[in-house]
């Protein structure tokens, strides 16, 4: 009896010890993460639009200014078609590299190198150098004159497909597409590594069998291999959506706002609109449909994620 | 096997991983390029041409303005990196080994932080840093990235834990080891590759972060990748210089990737959710 109530005092300082290596974080990040959202949603809700603060309520002003606003309209439109047109680039990429690399390539370590060491570099130095690359009086433009072709880049004002939606005309901006050729050149990386992974996982007896079989090797990668990569590519899109929807620093770096905005985001909006317009509010309203697009994504995966651990 | 057309299809894979292996390494070529020419080579029309002669003098000049931007980031990412890992640590050891009722909803709650878009908690992080005399300072910036690396570090911690087998802790357990001396008698020591994966990851981040960076700091307080943004919007700099200035700035994470690349890759896989 007594060596039992030891035990049992002993297991509930190791609980009490437990609780105390993780109280820290968790109050940090209740207050830092939870708490400060929720501030930056009553900021969004208030008056606060000059550089001194005001609280005052404003209710969904903010909000239906930003909607009816030509620059904001152009990041929605934006945001969206750089998060397809990124992230497609990047598993279409990822992928076909991680197939052919799979197949015992020569120089096998020196062509993965070769497609990760971006994925080291900061976004904004990925940014200064392609803003030089994809600059229309220079860079990749000087091999393309000899062709007679100069395309305009992310000078570029067209916007493809176009048709006129609420203030401004909606399609695929053209100069959006040098922030994808960028972006994805950096993140492709990323998804290689990932389906390299996951092929490197797949038992080599499934392809020997299905071979026994007769399945060409097309057959093989359609049937047997695609199908087991799909969590990962859940992954990748999931990863590469949290991050082209907060874009923020490459854009920054590379081109700015872009004429008519073409080349604009939120986050980049709300980083100017606060912190050189000193509209704060406008800045919040920005921030949480920013969170909202994520959260959009982020919270069914972490959800189906928490289940399948329990 | 050497069928023409297997001979072929080899033939078209090599031609396509060469080819995008040109586009991959073009960014990095006409940084050395440009950055090793003389004043007198560097015109727009000769981007692409190689120089003469080598010549060191935009790397001098580079240096000249981000060098003590440069030592910020160093200031900045070491201490940073080791106390969020430290954190990581703590965390993913109670969340792997001492799991409780709801300390899987505890865990979910402390991944959201590494997914949400920082726009969302800056205005109330900025008036917080000013109040408590934090604001524009290198201690503040420190502060920031160990608070909002808890999610990944305690994710890769986690998961790294996870692979150390249950049955080790229980047979210290019944030696008489109890939580404090498990940690530190058989989680810590085996954790070092743990520790490396993390402070890779984690380095490589916070040197390359930027948003957090150019809204809490100013002028001499700034990490090297404002001081670069900052040289790059510049119009008087010449572009041979920003080369030089972008390199300069991506070189420890380049080294850091070349050097220990493999646990770089491991991070990308550990950081991924899943892994």
């Amino acid at each position: 009896m007594a060596t039992k109530q030891k035990t049992k005092q002993k297991f509930s300082k190791d609980q009490w010890l437990a609780i105390g290596f993780l109280a820290p974080s968790i109050l940090l990040i209740l207050v830092f993460v939870y708490g400060f959202i929720s501030w930056t949603g009553y900021v969004s809700l208030s008056n606060w639009n000059t550089i001194v603060p005001d609280f005052s309520f404003a209710g969904l002003k903010n909000y239906l200014y930003l909607f009816s606003d030509f620059r904001f309209q152009s990041d929605l439109r934006n945001m969206l078609f750089f998060t397809i047109l990124f992230i497609g680039a990047v598993i279409i990429l990822g992928l076909g590299l991680a197939i052919l690399l799979d197949k015992k390539i020569k120089g096998e370590s020196f062509f993965r190198n070769i497609f990760l060491f971006p994925m080291a570099l900061s976004f904004v130095v990925t940014g200064v150098v392609w803003q030089w690359l994809l600059n229309p009086s220079t860079g990749v433009n000087n091999f393309l004159k000899t062709f007679g072709i100069e395309p305009l880049w992310y000078t570029d004002t067209n916007i493809l497909a176009g048709f006129q939606w609420g203030q401004i005309e909606f399609g695929v901006p053209v100069a959006i597409l040098s922030i994808v050729i960028a972006s994805a050149w950096q993140m492709t990386g990323f998804a290689l590594a990932m389906y390299l992974a996951g092929l490197r996982g797949i038992p080599e007896e499934l392809r020997e069998a299905a071979r026994m079989d007769g399945a060409s090797e097309l057959q093989i990668y359609r049937k047997i291999i695609l199908p087991q990569l799909r969590p990962i590519t859940a992954s990748v899109v999931i990863m590469m959506a949290h991050i082209s929807l907060k874009i923020f620093d490459l854009i920054y770096a590379m081109t700015g706002p872009g004429a008519n905005f073409v080349t604009d985001v939120p986050g980049l909006y709300m980083f100017e609109t606060t912190f050189r317009g000193n509209y704060y509010a406008h800045g919040a309203a920005i921030a949480i449909i920013m969170l909202l697009a994520v959260a959009i994504f982020i919270v069914p995966y972490l959800w189906n994620n928490r289940r399948a651990d329990s | 096997m050497t069928t023409p057309s297997h001979y072929f299809a080899r033939l078209l894979k090599y031609f396509i991983l060469i080819v995008l292996a040109l586009f991959f390494l073009m960014p990095v070529y006409v940084i050395l390029v440009t950055s090793l020419k003389p004043l007198d080579e560097i015109s727009l029309s000769q981007m692409w041409a190689l120089p003469t002669s080598i010549d060191f003098s935009s790397y001098v000049q580079a240096f000249e303005e981000l060098g003590p931007n440069f030592l910020n980031s160093f200031y900045l990412a070491i201490p940073a990196t080791l106390l969020s890992a430290l954190l990581g640590a703590m965390n993913g050891y109670v969340l792997s080994k001492w799991k409780f009722k709801g300390s899987e909803t505890l865990f979910t709650v402390i991944l959201f932080g590494m997914f949400i878009p920082y726009q969302s908690i800056l205005i109330p992080l900025i008036q917080f840093l000013d109040t408590i005399g934090l604001y524009n300072s290198i201690l503040g910036l420190i502060f920031v990235h160990v608070v909002y690396g808890l999610p990944i570090t305690t994710l890769m911690f986690r998961n790294f834990y996870a692979n150390i087998p249950d049955e080790m802790l229980e047979s210290a357990r019944i030696d008489g080891a109890g939580f404090l001396g498990i940690f530190r008698h058989i989680i810590l020591p085996l954790s070092i590759t743990g520790f490396v994966v993390v402070a890779i990851w984690q380095f490589t981040n916070i040197w390359n972060e930027f948003l957090f960076a150019v809204t809490i700091t100013q002028s001499d307080q700034q990490p090297v990748m404002v001081a670069l943004q900052n040289l790059s919007g510049s119009q008087i700099v010449q572009w041979n210089v920003q080369m030089a200035g972008a390199f300069i700035a991506a070189l420890p994470t380049l080294l850091v990737y070349m050097i220990l690349g493999k646990y770089f890759v491991r991070g990308l896989l550990a950081g991924s959710v899943k892994g």
